[in-house]
């Protein structure tokens, strides 16, 4: 494909050319076909025109065929010569969409017009002088156009597809506006001209129709496109933030909008399919016992603080579990809700579990290397430590204070990298850190479900007090409010370098939620086992209570009873629906203890070191309290954490995705808010972009974690006997079983149950097994060549430095003693195409091409020379009076060069 | 909304002179009706550069902000304005940036730092992040290259370091740091980077992207 232009450009520009150049076996067959006979007078009068210029044929030479590298040089040469500025520009134009796909060379060449451009003036050329000819005939009339040769036609093609990709292209060009606009506009041009002109009859209109309507599609993306960005909310928020604290804080914000979305997605599922259509379609509140206020809570039922507690009314309410009939179908449109509501539950996990490896994978595709950053500590900390982001001067001062501390961090490193320390001092210090932090965590474990067994008893006693009835939740965001701090105080102990030490106080925090949350999930299966053990008597009760309220003498025989009233019916403590509360009353204490401790420990105290800085011995604002950093870390577990248990609870509680949505809703503004007006920017260094897919790893595996208890309810804890849409069945996954076999045809029932048969499955896993096995290994293997390939590329350019050294000395040497006799060593400079970089700006090759190159391959032989190389370095005295003079920069180069190549290659 | 209203009514006519046609169709924002860019001119931005519409006008009226009294509120005719470095350097996205000079030099048209409007949105898109690497590592390239020679020398480096650290490191630790950069990411071995070197350098940087961005 790039390649054909080339030649078609060729042709065009002349037939002699084409038998001359038949010996490039790329272009040969093209070139040698006949050229046609319109063509022919004028290509030649085009040849004429153009034979005013000297050595035209050797420019068609120059064409992607195999020639040897020297060859190649000198005509480079002589053609930057003769091209002079004559055919620049309009080169550099044409040959962008081929450059597009050279990646990574493209902009290189842009800046040096290389071998590939070079012929493109000629294409350009003729290319206009056809269009001089033609553009009357092709442009107005179609019966002109069906005269046109097949050639022209296929001709004329290429080149409106090459304009086509500029036209697409053309943002991502490093040119200024104004060339991007012309040349866009010349595109444009050139493709509404042409573009009617192509095809036959009834194919010219088909043509003609797709193009409008691809120009039609075109413009709905881009109107799309503009519609999308208006909707993503916050984002001048976001702005604001970051340019206030640079891309860590704001990516916290990001990762709030993200989890949002998620949630809005969410609960658009469980509001659509399930609550909605149980509410419009179900049996009224108050039909039947599942959905009234039992008798004895009833007075109290309205009251706040039972509300707040989710008893009362809200309990019986569509929030909860319980609320939901096991009525097979309902309303009008027979709905299946049991069935939505077990698949709406299944359906959340999977959405979620895909969005967040999307998204991990969208992440993991832009940061392709990460062994790398060693070599370049200096470079990247030059280069990309700057965060352009930054529009407020503290943090600005900030960072410049950060920046200045990694460059003296890393000098120091440097120069002493072996630094003795008390070895035996700082293991026992980190043992004893670590002995300490794991007490901790068994601590808070222990307190935990120490406070869950209490709260059990709490809930069969009458009359608790708020503390004791809320005891759990209030224990367990105290401890997530002082461990981590506590966690920072003991791994000041341990003195790791700050990074290191993020890491393991990330590590920790996330143990002692993940701690938590595990144990109160135990305690909570406790208490769920012990309510189902209590089931079968209370189920005894009811059907007990029941018959004797319809069997009970005293009542007029004639006159049928009235049915129980359903307030008045004993029923079962719905362990689903005390599980759905439990997790109700997490999340909304935590909401809660969140918005109080920013507003205690960030505002209050940012306005008592702002407000009583005035009258205060010492300086608040830069002492003690100072004002507070956004925890960034912290807010983010604490954002994972929530999630997890919305994961876990909204099977249970489907109303608790909703009330999520809020919070985060809530959380958005109000965090903002407190950042922007209490907090100050970070003074530790904080990369953003590398821990973005490491919370995204965390957030997969609390699903994951959070997918374990529900699944392991779903299949082997049998459903409350009266209560929610799968009472009365075994196990809840029974639902499927009861659709296949009623609403399918049984044919379909029975390739299930046999798909079903263990006999398929445990085939189906094995073969799964096998086949991460093999992908494991082919990626391994991959991986494995991927690293032999960098260690060649490492060795390859360790190689050549050694041996540009050598030549760039020399160079380095004569430039010295003439600055301008460029014309000396030129000569000498061409064995090595490298050498000429300081006086030919317009030299460019890439690292492949370096390693084709005769003179490299040579220089393998030379490995030997970095013993020599050692020389230069020592001899500093010879070096340094040049500092002085206006290249300064070849004495830092010349120590780098000695120091660096003996370096062996990792 | 308007402006696409306003694109079907908007007489084709291909053979116009591009961005600066002579067909008008108001572009309304901000509700206020107000006609800034013909609809070519909106299209032939959205295709040169990373934005939308909406950014397009956002940045317009960023631009327009900046000198009141000199920029124009019709850009129908293409005015050639050019607002001052002092103004461009004092935008919030810009003031606290170590190198907003070099940014505007490099963006501007005869590198003295004076913008017109085109090379205002040419700045942005750059930086926007939509951007792909090899763009941005070329401006890059061309910002850390203070004397505009085409390649990043010592002199350049030093000037790098001393703006990033505010003239905190001593001369001996910038010259240090300069030698390992160049000893890191020189690979032709002639005592400076060029863009090549730069490249290669750059796009293993894991935080060039993220970094080298601006929100506008």
């Amino acid at each position: 494909m790039s390649r054909q232009p080339k030649s078609l450009g060729e042709e065009a520009g002349s037939g002699v050319r084409g038998q001359v150049r038949s010996g490039s076996p790329g272009t040969g067959d093209r070139s040698g076909r006949r050229p046609s006979k319109k063509r022919a007078p004028r290509a030649e009068g085009a040849a004429g025109r153009r034979g005013a210029q000297p050595g035209q044929k050797e420019r068609a030479g120059g064409s992607p065929g195999p020639g040897s590298p020297r060859r190649k040089q000198a005509e480079r040469r002589r053609h930057r010569e003769e091209l002079g500025e004559r055919g620049r520009s309009s080169a550099e134009r044409t040959c962008t969409e081929r450059r597009k796909k050279d990646g990574r060379t493209s902009l290189k060449e842009q800046r040096a017009p290389s071998k590939k451009e070079k012929e493109v003036p000629r294409k350009e050329e003729t290319w206009k002088r056809l269009k001089k000819h033609r553009s009357p005939s092709l442009a107005s009339s179609a019966s002109v156009g069906e005269s046109l040769s097949e050639e022209e036609l296929a001709r004329i093609l290429e080149q409106l597809e090459d304009k086509k990709k500029l036209i697409a292209t053309v943002r991502s060009k490093p040119w200024p506006m104004a060339k991007k606009l012309t040349e866009l506009r010349e595109a444009q041009e050139f493709v509404e001209k042409y573009e009617g002109a192509l095809g036959k009859g009834k194919g010219k209109r088909l043509y003609a129709y797709r193009m409008l309507m691809a120009k039609k599609w075109v413009k709905f993306k881009r109107d799309f496109d503009n519609f999308k960005t208006q909707c993503i909310p916050w984002e001048m928020k976001i702005k604001d933030i970051e340019s206030h604290f640079g891309s860590s804080v704001a990516s916290y914000f990001i990762f709030l909008r993200w989890m949002y979305g998620v949630n809005l997605v969410l609960f658009g599922l469980i509001f659509g399919l399930v609550i909605i259509p149980e509410v419009l379609m179900g049996v009224p509140y108050g039909s039947i016992p599942r959905k009234t206020v039992p008798r004895a809570e009833e007075e109290k039922a309205m009251d706040f603080s039972v509300l707040w507690d989710f008893e009362g009314y809200i309990k019986y309410s569509a929030l909860f579990y319980g609320y939901y009939n096991n009525q097979r179908t309902i309303g009008w449109l027979r709905y299946r809700l049991p069935m939505a509501y077990f698949m709406v539950g299944v359906s959340v996990f999977g959405y979620s579990l895909m969005i967040v490896i999307r998204s991990m994978a969208s992440n993991t595709q832009g940061s392709a290397s990460e062994g790398e950053s060693a070599n370049f500590t200096f470079s990247f900390k030059m280069f990309t430590s700057w965060d352009y982001l930054i529009g407020n001067s503290e943090t600005a001062d900030n960072k410049y204070a950060s920046i200045t501390t990694s460059f003296k961090e890393s000098i120091v490193d440097e120069q002493e990298s072996n630094k003795e320390e008390n070895i035996h001092l700082t293991r026992f210090l980190r043992v004893l850190a670590n002995f300490l932090i794991i007490c901790c965590l068994c601590g808070s474990g222990y307190l935990i479900y120490f406070v869950v067994k209490r709260s059990q008893e709490f809930s069969k006693m009458q009359n608790v007090s708020w503390y004791e009835r809320n005891e759990v939740e209030i224990v367990m965001s105290l401890l997530g409010m002082f461990c981590p701090p506590l966690f920072e105080t003991i791994a000041a102990l341990e003195n790791y370098h700050p990074r290191i030490g993020l890491k393991w106080q990330l590590g920790r925090i996330f143990a002692l939620f993940l701690g938590n949350l595990y144990t109160f999930l135990l305690a909570l299966m406790d208490d769920v086992h012990l309510k189902l053990s209590n089931e079968e008597k209370i189920k005894n009760l009811t059907h007990w209570t029941l018959f004797n309220y319809y069997n009970s003498s005293g009542w007029n025989e004639s006159v049928p009873r009235p049915p129980l009233h359903p307030a008045d019916v004993p029923r079962g403590s719905c362990w689903e629906t005390a599980v759905g509360i439990e997790f109700m009353r997490l999340t909304v204490s935590d909401m809660l203890v969140t918005y109080i401790t920013i507003l205690l420990g960030d505002f209050v105290r940012a306005c008592f070191v702002r407000f009583m800085n005035y009258c205060w011995c010492w300086d608040l604002e830069a002492g003690f309290p100072s004002y507070a950093e956004f925890d960034i870390s912290g807010n983010v577990l604490g954002l994972i954490f929530n999630q997890g248990m919305i994961w876990m609870g909204s099977f249970y509680a489907p109303g608790l995705v909703g009330v999520n949505v809020l919070r985060l809703l809530t959380s958005m503004y109000f965090q903002c808010w407190a950042v922007m007006s209490s907090n100050v920017p970070h003074e530790r260094v904080f990369k953003a972009s590398r821990s973005n897919n490491f919370y995204m790893g965390l957030l997969l595996l609390v699903l994951f974690l959070s997918l374990l208890p529900v699944a392991y309810a779903i299949m082997s804890l049998p459903p409350s006997f009266d209560c929610g849409p799968f009472s009365g069945k075994n196990r809840m996954y029974d639902v499927i079983q009861e659709t296949i076999e009623n609403d399918f045809p049984t044919f379909l029932g029975k390739i299930f149950a046999f798909l079903a048969n263990p006999g398929l499955i445990i085939p189906a896993i094995l073969l799964m097994f096998l086949a991460i096995y093999y992908l494991n290994s082919v990626s391994k293997s991959l991986s494995r060549a991927n690293a032999q390939l960098r260690k060649k590329i490492q060795a390859l350019r360790e190689v050549e430095k050694s041996h540009k050294s050598v030549k760039g000395r020399t160079t380095a040497r004569d430039s010295e003693d003439t600055a301008k006799g460029n014309s000396k060593n030129a000569t000498q400079l061409q064995l090595t195409k490298e050498g000429t970089t300081p006086h030919s700006a317009s030299q460019s090759q890439t690292a492949g091409k370096k390693a084709q190159d005769p003179g490299i391959s040579s220089s393998a032989s030379r490995i030997t020379l970095p013993v020599s190389q050692h020389l230069p370095v020592s001899r500093p005295p010879g070096v340094r009076p040049d500092s002085g003079q206006p290249r300064p920069q070849t004495h830092p180069w010349r120590s780098a060069s000695g120091k660096s190549a003996p370096r062996p290659p990792h | 909304m308007c402006s696409s209203l306003a694109t079907r009514v908007a007489p084709r006519r291909p053979g116009a002179s591009g961005a600066c046609s002579r067909a008008l169709a108001a572009a309304f924002t901000m509700g206020n009706k107000q006609t800034v860019f013909t609809h070519e001119q909106l299209e032939a931005y959205q295709d040169c550069t990373f934005f939308t519409r909406k950014e397009i006008m956002r940045l317009f009226y960023r631009y327009q902000d900046l000198a009141p009294q000199l920029v124009p509120l019709d850009y129908t005719s293409c005015p050639d304005v050019k607002v001052p470095y002092e103004l461009i350097g004092s935008m919030p996205e810009l003031k606290d940036n170590p190198f907003r000079q070099r940014i505007a030099q490099v963006f501007s048209d005869d590198g003295d730092g004076h913008m017109t409007l085109d090379n205002f949105l040419d700045m942005f898109s750059v930086m926007s992040e939509m951007a792909p690497r090899d763009l941005k590592a070329y401006y890059a390239f061309k910002i850390y290259d203070f004397n505009d020679d085409g390649y990043i020398c010592a002199w350049d480096l030093e000037q790098t370091v001393t703006k990033l650290t505010r003239g905190e490191l001593s001369a001996e630790e910038v010259s240090l740091v300069c030698e390992k950069v160049l000893g890191e990411a020189d690979g032709d071995h002639d005592g400076r980077l060029s863009l090549e070197d730069f490249q290669n350098m750059i796009l293993r940087a894991p935080d060039f992207l993220s970094t080298f961005h601006i929100r506008i």
